[in-house]
């Protein structure tokens, strides 16, 4: 059950990501560029997607298990720590160079433009140097 | 704010936001950069889901213009860049969103969009922080190309 649920829900989100225009690094860079040419509509994205989790995610997480079976993973963490706000800054500024964030990323690839495969490579390359630093491989082994 | 397109923008938020509840309905949360970061290397029964997911993500991406989608707003170079130049500000932007969004466990879609929906602290400070460093790159960025 999870993995149809997981293939549709895909579906669904690479089209709300290509309907709403945050596949182009143009509208990402334009919503970022305050003191620019601004063009709000990222935040109507961000509106209309947390309208609904907000709503629909309080009664989904009511229930001691989902839905359709199996167990809720969900991040157990809750501080505020240092890696936190390192990580998200970086993120920041790779956000704001190249405009795509891992989502739109992804679902680009079906454009089938030659930039995106380098942005999906570096990206993966990016995850595994982390991981390498903080010393994930050796936790997973 | 010739290019604002609110309507769209806001359809497609939604969509998101179903999504997202649909998938937290199978108990998982769509946080692409964590649904990436755990098939580096996949690890066992629990990776078909996940590339499921990112077969599902590219499907959907293809679909909207198959469909009649309007893409005109399509714009992969913003700061009209050379050739070479964006290639490799895109490695480099590349790097930074994949770094930093395992280390800080999440991106636009799991702290932004779920992590927002379960009210959740922790998500609150990374959406704030990683979009006032955008806006900030942003700014730098135009000052140095001039545009």
């Amino acid at each position: 059950m999870l993995n149809i649920i997981s293939l549709i829900s895909g579906i669904l989100f690479g089209l709300g990501l290509a309907i709403s225009g945050m596949v182009s690094p143009g509208k990402v860079i334009g919503f970022l560029d305050l003191t620019g040419n601004w063009d709000p509509s990222l935040a109507f994205v961000m509106g209309g997607g947390v309208l609904v989790t907000v709503i629909a995610f309080r009664f989904i997480l009511k229930r001691e298990t989902p839905v359709f079976g199996g167990r809720f993973s969900l991040p157990t963490k809750t501080d505020v720590d240092k890696r936190l706000l390192a990580g998200a800054a970086l993120f920041g500024v790779g956000w704001g160079l190249g405009g795509l964030c891992p989502g739109p990323a992804l679902s680009s690839l079906a454009y089938g433009n030659a930039k995106i495969f380098t942005f999906v490579a570096a990206m993966i390359a990016g995850i595994l140097i982390a991981k390498l630093l903080t010393g994930a491989f050796r936790k997973d082994a | 704010m010739e290019n604002f397109t609110p309507v769209s923008a806001l359809i497609g938020g939604i969509i998101l936001g179903l999504s997202a509840t649909l998938l937290l309905m199978a108990g998982k949360i769509a946080g692409i950069s964590g649904i990436l970061a755990n098939l580096l290397p996949p690890s066992g029964r629990d990776s078909l889901w996940r590339i499921l997911f990112i077969i599902g993500l590219i499907i959907g991406a293809a679909a909207y213009p198959s469909l009649g989608g309007d893409m005109s707003f399509m714009d992969i170079n913003p700061y009209q860049l050379s050739e070479g130049s964006h290639y490799i500000l895109l490695i480099l932007a590349g790097l930074l969103v994949g770094g930093g969004t395992y280390i800080g466990a999440g991106c636009t879609s799991g702290h932004g969009i779920c992590g927002l929906g379960r009210l959740s602290v922790r998500s609150l400070v990374s959406v704030l922080v990683f979009m006032a460093i955008a806006v900030i790159t942003v700014f730098i960025m135009r000052s140095i190309i001039g545009g």
